[in-house]
């Protein structure tokens, strides 16, 4: 079993809300983040899969095809939007990098052909980052 | 539905490898430079990794807040600016970074409740990293 890794890069804006909590209670649990007006960051994308090398490509997976799939389904949906406003999963779930990671499992791991989904890590910054290896 | 959150802190400190167990001649041939008596210093980086359910209602595996509260007050504000080998927990054992990231595992294994710790990461360098996820008395060089 070999295991690769692809990396990408979006830029998207988000706030945390729920509207079961209170005002305050939303401000307390959620601090700055609350803000209406939402606020941005640039994530790194890594998306890892899993396969045995084919004897006759020496490829795991199709890079190219890891990576027209990445971008149909993660990056044209996710890169430069709001995050609450304009991708659906997020119309009902909080954006947090948590709900994240598991959307961007969720929208790839029908798509890839070859490969099996191993982990996918959604870093927010630099200093926080969320791995989800689907459901356990 | 289950998540690992990993979150990195930076926290600087001296250290001198010595052991008392060695002779004069072993330590230098050892820890070389590392044991220089009058110590040096690292800027070390810290990684957290804690997993659990992804609350419903708030989308998180555990609030941030509470993660970076406890570490600033527990390890942070006790490592941070500090003589390692001053401090009780290395006064009988020598302070490499492989204990380091131990006593670190242990202070959070102890003492955080709001999530599950699956481990952490001590980067003494760039070049070099140590991970302990508990278990055996040992970190793994990375």
């Amino acid at each position: 079993m070999v295991y690769l890794t692809r990396k990408a890069e979006f830029s998207a804006s988000h706030y945390y809300h729920n509207p079961d909590f209170s005002p305050e209670e939303n401000r307390r649990i959620f601090g700055k983040c609350n803000n209406p007006n939402g606020h941005g960051h640039n994530y790194t994308l890594e998306v890892t899969v899993k396969g045995e090398v084919d004897p006759r490509s020496g490829f795991v997976v199709d890079l190219k095809q890891l990576k027209e799939v990445m971008h149909r389904e993660v990056l044209d949906a996710m890169d430069h939007r709001f995050l609450n406003k304009e991708v659906p999963e997020f119309l009902t779930q909080i954006p947090t990098t948590e709900n994240l990671a598991i959307a961007v499992w969720q929208r790839l791991a029908t798509k890839l052909q070859k490969a099996r989904l191993h982990r996918v890590r959604v870093y927010e910054t630099p200093d926080l980052f969320v791995d989800f290896y689907g459901e356990e | 539905m289950k998540a690992h959150l990993t979150r990195r802190y930076r926290f600087s400190a001296s250290h001198r490898l010595h052991s008392a167990e060695m002779t004069e001649g072993e330590n230098v041939a050892t820890y070389g430079k590392c044991n220089n008596p009058h110590g040096h210093g690292h800027n070390y980086a810290l990684e957290v990794t804690i997993s659990g359910s992804v609350d419903a209602s708030t989308g998180m595996v555990c609030n941030l807040v509470d993660l970076d509260g406890f570490v600033e007050s527990e390890i942070l504000a006790r490592y941070h600016l500090s003589n390692l080998n001053t401090l009780k927990e290395f006064s009988a054992e020598v302070p490499t970074t492989e204990n380091l990231s131990i006593r670190i595992y242990e202070i959070l294994q102890r003492g955080f409740r709001y999530a599950h710790l699956e481990g952490v990461k001590l980067e003494e360098t760039m070049m070099n990293s140590f991970e302990y996820y508990g278990g055996q008395q040992s970190a793994s060089r990375g």
